[in-house]
C-alpha cells in the first residue's frame, strides 16, 4: 500500500521532434522560497520541510512491440511511453488511418474499447484524441494519442473498429473536432442545433447555448 | 296495449331474467376484473388492491365511478356517429349472446331457441364489427391496423372453435343448449370424457378470441402499433372492457354446457353418489368457516366486520343450497338452485383457467399466433371432426351408449393425438430449415 | 481490401430476407418511397428510460434503425472537471443508476490507480462481495423488465422481491439502496455491519431455489423460446466489432470476462466460471444471464467465507493530489466493460474524467441486431442489450 514513491525521478526529456506530452506541472514547483532555506539545513526544530521534487510517472516504453513498431512506421510515432504501466503511442495525425489498421490486421488489437479526447489549450495543437484499444488474443491494452490543433481534422477509424461510429461523434459533439471520413458526422448527446463544444477548457461549466434554451425551451436561461 | 299485456304475460320470466343481466352483468364483470386483480397479485407475491373498502372489495365501485366521470373525448377528424356505435356494437353483442345461454335449468332469456349454441356462437362473433368500426373510427393509422389485427386474429380462431364445437355436437345431435345437457344427463358421461381434444381445441381458440393472454398482442402494450381501444377513453373504453369480459363469460358457459356437462353435478345420474350433492353446501361453509377463523385475525375493525359478514352471507348461502336437498318442500328449486351453483362453479374454473395462464407465460407474436391459429388449430380440429365421425358410427354399430362410446373415442382422440404431434414434428423441420423470424409476411398492412 | 472484408463483415446478419439493404447508407435513414418510418418514444413504457428509436419499416419488418439518444446527458464529465476526486464519486453512481456499486468500484479503483495505491485486502474482499450483490440486482431488473416487455407479467415481482433483500443490505451498509456511494478512494469508509455476514450467506443461500423459479417460469417455456431464441442475432465478429463486451459479447460466443482477463479487486481469490453462449441470440443472452447470477452468487460464499481483518482504508490522506499523467482502468459492471479515462494535472481536481459506458457502446449495436426482424421484436431487443440511460447520455 505505498504512497507516492519517494525517489524523485529525473523530469523525462522529450523523444522526437514534439513537446512532451505528459503534463506541463502545474503543480508543485520547486522553486518555492521556502526551498531556498532548505539546503542551510537551521538547527532550528521548526525548520520547514522541503517540498517534495514532482513525481514523474511516465517511463518511455521501448519493449518489442515497441520496436517493431518502430521499424514500421519510424516517422509517424512520435513517442512511446509508459505511465502507471499502461502503453502509450503518440502517432502522426495524417497517418492514423494506416496506423489503426496496422494495429487492428497484424498487432490483433481488435477491439476500441474507448475513444475520446483531452483538451490542452496552450498546447499549440490543443487536442489529444485518445484510443484505448485492446486485444483478446495477447489480453494487451495499449493507448493510442493523436494531436490535433483547432481545425484540423483527425482522419476517422470508422472502417477499422466500426464501434468508433458513436465515439466519434461524441468527441465531435463535445470538443468539435471533425473526423474526415466519419459516415454520419453530427451531435450525438446535445441537440442538433447546438452551438458551441462543451468539454473545451474555455467553455465555462456554467455556459450554455442560451439562444437554443430560449428557443425550444422557452425560459431566459438555464440557470 | 292489449298486445303488450298478452306478450309480458307469456314472456315475463324472460324478460325478467334479462333485466337482471343487463343490470347485474356490469356489477359482475367489475367483480370478476377485481378476482383477477386479485388473483394476479396473489401469483405475484404481492396483494392486490386492498385500499378501496375492505381487501379492496368496493375498488370496482371506484373504477366504475372514475371511468363515467371521465371528460368524453372524441378526436377531432373521427366519425362521430361510428365512434359512437362501435364499442356499443360490442357489448351489444356479448350481452345479446349471452341471452342463448342458459344458466342452470331455470335461467334462460332466450327460451329454448333451436339453434341455441348457433345463436350464441354467431352474435358474440358479430362483436368483430364493434372492433374493427372502432379503429376505423378513431382515424389514427395505428388503430385501424391493430383492429384489423385482432379481427384477423378473431376470424382465424373463430373457424378452429367452431370445429370444435362441432366435434361435440356430434354427440347431441342438436343444438338446443337445454337438449345438448340434457343428452349428457341421458348418456351419464360429460363431452370433455367423449372428446377432449376438441375441448383442448375450444380452450384454446376461445383464449384467442377474446384476446387474452397469451394472444393479446392486439391491446397489449404493442409497442408502436397501438389497439383499437387506445383513442376510447371514459366510459366507452369501459364498454369495450365489459364486452370483453363478457365473452369471457360467454365462451366460458358455451364451453361448460357442450363440454363439462354445463349445470349437472358430477356423476349426476348414479345414485350412491347423490352426498356429492352436499358439496355446494361443503365448499360454501368451508369458505364461511374460513372468513370466521381469519376474521379476528383482522387488522382493523372494519375489515373485521366485514369477514363476518362474509361469513354469515356465505353461511345463508349454505343454508339455501342445502335445503333443495334435505327438506321435502324445498325439492321442486333442486334443479334450479343446484343446477345454477354448479354452472357458476365450472365457468369460474375455466375463468380461473383463463386468468392463470395470463399472469404465467409471455405473449405469442403476432405472427406466432396466427400461424398457431392455421397451421395447428384448423387441421387438428377437422381431423377430430372427422375422426369423432367415423368414431360415432363404430359407436351406433356397435349399440354402445354412455360409458361405453369412451371404447370407440379414446383410440379417436389417440389418433388426433399422434396427427397433432405429426404437425408439430413438420412444421419444426419446415422451421429448421427456414429462420422462422424471417419469415413472409402472413398478414396484410 | 481489409476496408471491403470488414464492410463485408458488417452488412452481414442473420435472418436475411430477400429485401435489398443499403449498405453505402448503412448509417443513414432514408424516406423511400414505399417506406416507413416510425417513432418508438422517447417517451415509451418499453425502452426503458428516455430513448428515441426511428425505425424504418418495409411492411412490418425492420429494414433500418436509428437511436436518438442524449435526452438524459447531464455533462457529467465537465462536471469532473471541476469537482475533486472524491466529491466526484457520488456522481459516478448517478449513472448507471441500477448498479451504482460497481461504477463506484470502477472509479476508486481507477483513481487508486492514479495514486499508485491499493485498497487493503479487507477492503477489497467487502468490496467484492457488494459488486457481486449489485451485480445479481442489476440482473435481477434486467430479466424483470425484459420479461414484463415480452408478456410475462410475474417474473418481475419474483425478481424484485430478491432485489429487495439485496437493497435491504446496501441500506444496512452504507444508508442508501440505489446510489449507495458504497466505496471510498482508497478502500471503505464503512466497516461491514454485525451481521453483514450472516445477511449475505442467508441471502445466497435463499438465492439458488429462487433462480430455479424464474426458470421454471421461462427458460423451457415455448413461447418464451419462440419469442427469445433467433431473435436479435449479434454474432461473434460484429460483437467484437462493435466493441460490445459483458453478456451480450459472451452470448455471441467470446468468452471474455474482465475479473478473469485482469482481475480487480478480489476477484483472483475465488473460483467461477465465466457463462458463454453459442448463438448470440436473445435467448442465449438470457440464458448467460441466468448463469452469471448464479456464479456471482457463489463468489458472494466463497468470499464471506473467509474476509481478512485489517484496515478498510488506505493511507490516501485528505487531500487528494495525483500525480501527473493518465490512467485508463475498466472493470466488469454487469452490463459489460466500464472504463474510467482520468486525466490528472496534479491538482485537486481531475483535469479530464472519461467514462466508458458499456450501455452506450453496446447500443450501437442495436441497428445490426434489429434487422429483418419484425416489429414486435424490437421491444424484446431493447430489452436484452440491458441499457440505462443515465449511463447512456452520462
Amino acid at each position: 500500500m505505498a504512497d507516492e514513491p519517494k525517489e524523485p525521478k529525473p523530469p523525462q526529456v522529450p523523444t522526437g521532434d514534439q513537446p512532451a506530452s505528459s503534463v506541463p506541472p502545474v503543480s508543485a514547483p520547486p522553486a518555492k522560497p521556502a526551498g531556498a532555506s532548505a539546503p542551510a539545513a537551521p538547527p532550528r526544530a521548526a525548520a520547514p520541510v522541503p517540498p517534495k521534487p514532482p513525481v514523474v510517472l511516465q517511463t518511455p516504453l521501448d519493449n518489442e512491440f515497441v520496436t517493431r513498431f518502430r521499424t514500421k512506421f519510424t516517422a509517424a510515432l512520435l513517442e512511446a511511453m509508459e505511465d502507471r504501466k499502461q502503453a502509450i503511442l503518440t502517432v502522426e495525425r495524417s497517418r492514423l488511418l494506416e496506423i489503426a489498421l496496422h494495429l487492428r490486421g497484424e498487432e490483433k488489437f481488435d477491439m476500441l474499447a474507448d475513444l475520446t479526447a483531452v483538451d490542452w489549450p496552450r498546447r499549440e495543437k490543443r487536442f489529444d484524441v485518445v484510443l484505448n484499444l485492446y486485444s483478446f488474443e495477447k489480453n494487451e491494452r495499449l493507448r493510442l494519442k493523436v494531436h490535433a490543433a483547432d481545425a484540423e481534422e483527425v482522419p476517422s477509424v470508422v472502417s477499422v473498429w466500426p464501434t468508433a461510429n458513436w465515439q466519434e461523434r461524441e468527441v465531435y459533439d463535445m470538443f468539435g473536432i471533425v473526423f474526415a471520413g466519419h459516415p454520419d458526422l453530427k451531435r450525438i448527446l446535445l441537440p442538433d442545433e447546438w452551438q458551441g463544444y462543451p468539454l473545451r477548457k474555455d467553455y465555462d461549466i456554467l455556459q450554455q447555448d442560451t439562444a437554443w434554451v430560449r428557443e425550444n425551451l422557452g425560459i431566459e436561461s438555464g440557470q | 296495449m292489449q298486445a303488450t299485456m298478452e306478450f309480458l304475460k307469456l314472456y315475463w320470466a324472460p324478460l325478467l331474467c334479462g333485466v337482471a343481466v343487463v343490470a347485474i352483468l356490469p356489477l359482475v364483470a367489475g367483480y370478476i376484473v377485481l378476482v383477477e386483480r386479485k388473483l394476479m397479485a396473489d401469483m405475484q407475491a404481492r396483494l392486490g388492491p386492498m385500499r378501496v373498502g375492505p381487501h379492496g372489495l368496493l375498488q370496482p365501485i371506484a373504477d366504475a365511478v372514475k371511468l363515467l366521470i371521465k371528460e368524453d373525448i372524441i378526436p377531432d377528424n373521427a366519425d362521430k356517429m361510428v365512434f359512437w356505435l362501435a364499442p356499443v356494437l360490442s357489448v351489444g353483442a356479448a350481452l345479446l349472446s349471452l341471452a342463448g345461454l342458459a344458466i342452470g335449468p331455470a335461467f334462460q332469456i332466450a327460451q329454448d331457441i333451436n339453434i341455441g349454441i348457433l345463436f350464441v356462437v354467431g352474435i358474440s362473433a358479430m362483436g368483430i364489427f364493434g372492433i374493427v368500426l372502432g379503429g376505423w373510427a378513431s382515424n389514427s393509422h395505428y388503430s385501424l391496423m391493430g383492429a384489423l389485427r385482432s379481427s384477423a386474429q378473431l376470424v382465424s380462431y373463430e373457424t378452429a372453435a367452431g370445429m370444435a364445437l362441432v366435434s361435440a355436437l356430434l354427440f347431441t345431435g342438436t343444438l338446443n343448449i337445454k337438449s345438448i345437457v340434457e343428452v349428457q344427463s341421458q348418456e351419464g358421461i360429460w363431452f370433455v370424457m367423449l372428446a377432449p381434444v376438441a375441448f383442448f381445441t375450444y380452450l384454446v381458440a376461445s383464449i384467442a378470441e377474446t384476446n387474452r393472454a397469451p394472444f393479446d398482442l392486439p391491446e397489449a402494450e404493442s409497442e408502436l402499433v397501438a389497439g383499437y381501444m387506445t383513442e376510447f377513453s371514459g366510459f366507452r373504453w369501459s364498454l369495450y372492457f365489459l364486452a370483453e369480459y363478457t365473452n369471457m363469460i360467454v365462451v366460458a358457459s358455451v364451453a361448460t354446457t357442450l363440454f363439462l356437462g354445463g349445470w349437472l353435478r358430477p356423476f349426476a345420474g348414479v345414485p350412491w353418489l347423490n352426498f356429492l350433492d352436499f358439496v355446494p353446501t361443503l365448499l360454501v361453509v368451508a369458505v364461511a368457516a374460513y372468513c370466521l377463523v381469519r376474521a379476528p385475525k383482522q387488522p382493523t375493525r372494519v375489515q373485521q366486520f366485514f369477514m363476518l359478514a362474509v361469513a354469515g352471507l356465505c353461511f345463508v348461502v349454505g343454508l339455501v343450497l342445502v335445503a333443495p336437498v334435505v327438506l321435502p318442500i324445498a325439492k321442486p328449486f333442486y334443479a334450479g338452485i343446484h343446477g345454477g351453483f354448479w354452472f357458476i362453479f365450472k365457468v369460474s374454473l375455466y375463468i380461473y383457467f383463463f386468468m392463470w395462464l395470463r399472469f404465467t407465460i409471455p405473449r405469442y407474436r403476432f405472427d406466432q399466433l396466427m400461424r398457431l391459429g392455421w397451421h395447428f388449430l384448423i387441421p387438428l380440429s377437422i381431423i377430430n371432426v372427422l375422426l369423432i365421425g367415423v368414431a360415432l358410427i363404430a359407436g351406433s354399430y356397435f349399440n354402445l351408449h354412455g360409458w361405453g362410446l369412451l371404447l370407440v373415442t379414446t383410440p379417436a382422440a389417440v389418433i388426433t393425438l399422434v396427427a397433432a404431434l405429426l404437425i408439430l414434428v413438420a412444421e419444426k423441420e419446415r422451421d429448421a430449415g427456414q429462420d422462422p423470424n424471417a419469415a413472409s409476411d402472413f398478414y396484410a398492412g | 481490401m481489409e476496408l471491403r472484408a470488414v464492410s463485408k463483415a458488417i452488412s452481414s446478419f442473420k435472418g436475411k430476407t430477400a429485401l435489398s439493404i443499403d449498405t453505402k447508407n448503412d448509417h443513414k435513414t432514408l424516406l423511400g418511397a414505399d417506406e416507413l418510418v416510425i417513432n418508438m418514444g422517447p417517451q415509451h413504457p418499453s425502452t426503458h428510460g428516455v430513448l428515441r428509436v426511428k425505425l424504418k419499416l418495409d411492411g412490418e419488418r425492420v429494414i433500418g434503425s436509428e437511436c436518438i439518444i442524449g435526452y438524459l446527458h447531464r455533462g457529467v464529465e465537465k462536471i469532473a472537471e471541476n469537482r475533486t476526486y472524491q466529491q466526484f464519486a457520488p456522481y459516478v453512481d448517478r449513472m448507471d443508476y441500477v448498479a451504482a456499486v460497481s461504477s463506484g468500484l470502477g472509479y476508486c479503483e481507477a483513481v487508486e490507480k492514479l495514486l499508485v495505491t491499493e485498497a487493503p485486502p479487507r477492503a477489497r474482499v467487502i468490496r467484492t462481495i457488494l459488486t457481486e450483490l449489485q451485480r445479481i440486482a442489476s440482473h435481477l431488473l434486467w430479466l424483470g423488465t425484459h420479461a414484463l416487455d415480452i408478456g410475462a407479467l410475474t417474473p418481475l415481482f419474483y425478481c424484485f422481491r430478491e432485489r429487495e433483500e439485496i437493497l435491504k443490505i446496501f441500506e444496512k451498509y452504507c444508508g442508501a439502496r440505489l446510489t449507495t456511494h458504497a466505496f471510498r478512494i482508497g478502500g471503505l469508509q464503512y466497516e461491514a455491519y454485525d451481521t453483514f455476514e450472516k445477511d449475505v450467506e442467508r441471502f445466497c443461500k435463499d438465492f439458488e431455489s429462487r433462480i430455479v423459479e424464474y426458470e421454471t417460469l421461462l427458460t423451457e417455456n415455448r413461447i418464451w423460446i419462440g419469442r427469445t431464441k433467433g431473435v436479435g442475432i449479434l454474432t461473434a465478429a460484429d460483437a467484437v466489432a462493435f466493441g460490445v463486451t459483458g453478456p451480450v459479447l459472451r452470448a455471441s460466443g467470446v468468452k471474455w470476462d474482465i475479473r478473469k482477463a485482469a482481475p480487480y479487486a478480489a476477484y483472483d481469490q475465488y473460483k467461477f466460471e465465466i457463462p458463454v453462449g453459442t448463438t448470440g441470440d436473445t435467448y442465449d443472452r438470457y440464458l448467460v444471464r441466468m448463469e452469471e447470477m448464479r456464479q456471482s452468487r457463489l463468489i458472494c460464499l466463497q468470499a464471506i467465507e473467509n474476509i481478512p481483518a485489517g484496515p478498510i482504508m488506505a493511507k490516501v490522506g485528505k487531500v487528494l493530489k495525483p500525480p501527473p499523467g493518465e490512467v485508463y482502468h475498466a472493470i466488469e459492471a454487469p452490463k459489460g466493460e466500464i472504463g474510467y479515462y482520468i486525466v490528472s494535472d496534479g491538482t485537486v481536481m481531475p483535469y479530464r474524467v472519461h467514462i466508458r459506458p458499456p450501455s452506450f457502446i453496446n447500443l450501437q449495436a442495436f441497428d445490426r441486431m434489429v434487422r429483418g426482424h419484425l416489429v414486435a421484436d424490437v421491444v424484446a431487443i431493447i430489452g436484452t442489450i440491458d441499457i440505462v440511460l443515465g449511463e447512456v447520455d452520462r
